[in-house]
């Protein structure tokens, strides 16, 4: 039975319950509103990074295909929708585009799972996530979130990054530890 | 277990955005399975990874995409995941699927006495991965990186400059750093290393040292 999204602030919830639905009950109805939501932005990003936009839409498949089958792999509790969609498409990228196995990643991915003992920061960092972490990315100086958003919704390696602004990799990398670090006290402040 | 030494932040991120190539992500992966705090780590910015697609722009799929997704759902077969254990004894899960789970099963050469060595072919990737297994004792020769260095330690310890680094800690280096390993347990110091570019060695006899350690 399809879920409705009663209140737009209460997105990440509701996405959450639309995985669950996938997950629990291989709900097509619930899936096909993640891939509505989601399966635009994926092309976006493969496009941006380089990909054809043949090349994209295939990804988008390729991605959402692991999306369904491994739907039983998210933990609501431990982030949000976007994040593991994020880290499917990531993978899914370095799979076809760098003919890279996938391998260590998908074992990351596994290796969470099966990790039992999470730090009672990564559970809150897990629960609170989401809306957080998208105002915490919005509050970044445009010079830092200029180099997250090449990095992580171009895919561009950090020494493509360096060249494409004409900066020393060491003040890329240097931009992106600041960034990653305001992201973490914006998620202690709140645990 | 109680790691002391860290992934750096910009490579948190790195790993996060999927820039790694195949040996440095297998180290990192490594390290991810013995150390909780770099996997909240990790977990936090791939957060940033997903916040970034939620606000992405968004390029207008093919009218047919669900429909042919669809499909191919319908001939999925429903089987059940396998999901592995958490990770069991010496050797993390990204590193075993390479070499097996147990560190004695290791092919090793020596490359010069007290220090062993096995080369893990990745065909992929232009950094080199390698094991090494250095005696009780030994010092390695004082070198500079050309490029970054990933040392993670499965096994007994070493100190350098930067202290001293026991099992499950990653030595995290950048091309500008130097230092002289030495291993300071009363068993082998075995590790698993990333590099870069060729490991420069100073000195004479370090320099002879290098084409026969070749890292
Ligand atoms: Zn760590
Ligand atoms: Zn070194």
């Amino acid at each position: 039975m399809p879920i409705e999204n009663p209140d737009p602030t209460a997105d990440q919830d509701y996405l959450k319950a639309l995985m669950m639905e996938v997950a629990t009950s291989r709900d097509k109805t619930s899936f096909e509103i993640l891939f509505d939501r989601f399966g635009p932005r994926i092309k976006g990003m493969m496009e941006k990074s380089g990909a054809s936009s043949d090349l994209a839409e295939d990804l988008v498949q390729d991605v959402m295909l692991t999306v369904w089958r491994k739907a039983a792999l998210y933990r609501p509790d431990k982030g949000a929708v976007s994040t593991w969609i994020y880290t499917v498409a990531r993978n899914a990228r370095i799979d076809r585009l760098r003919r890279l196995p996938a391998q260590p990643y998908i074992d990351v991915e596994t290796v969470m799972v099966a990790s039992e003992d999470e730090s009672p920061e990564a559970e809150a960092i897990g629960s609170q996530q989401g809306d957080l972490v998208r105002s915490a990315l919005e509050k970044l100086p445009s010079e830092q979130r200029q180099v997250v958003e090449m990095a992580f919704a171009e895919y561009k390696p950090h020494s493509e990054i360096a060249r494409d602004l004409d900066l020393p990799i060491g003040t890329v990398k240097s931009r992106l530890r600041l960034a990653y670090r305001k992201l973490r006290e914006e998620l202690e402040d709140l645990g | 277990m109680t790691v002391h030494h860290h992934l750096d932040d910009a490579s948190i991120m790195r790993y996060a955005s999927g820039d790694f190539d195949e040996a440095f992500a297998i180290v990192v992966a490594s390290h991810i399975a013995m150390c909780d705090d770099c996997r909240a780590a990790v977990r936090a910015a791939e957060a940033m990874g997903g916040a970034v697609m939620e606000a992405a722009d968004s390029s207008p799929l093919e009218a047919d995409a669900f429909d042919r997704l669809s499909r191919m759902l319908d001939m999925e077969p429903e089987e059940p995941l396998l999901t592995p254990g958490p990770t069991a004894g010496k050797v993390p899960l990204p590193l075993s699927r390479l070499i097996g789970g147990d560190l004695d099963q290791v092919p090793w050469r020596t490359i010069v006495p007290g220090m062993q060595r096995h080369r893990i072919d990745i065909a992929s990737s232009t950094s080199s991965l390698y094991m090494l297994k250095i005696a009780p004792g030994r010092k390695m020769p004082e070198h500079g990186h050309g490029g970054t260095e990933m040392t993670l330690i499965l096994e007994g310890s070493y100190s350098d400059v930067f202290g001293q680094f026991a099992a499950g800690d990653i030595a995290d280096l950048d091309e500008h750093v130097e230092h002289q390993p030495f291993v300071d347990s009363d068993i082998d110091c075995i590790c698993l290393v990333a590099t870069e570019r060729p490991t420069r060695f100073k000195g004479m006899v370090s320099r002879i040292l290098q084409p026969l350690i070749g890292i």
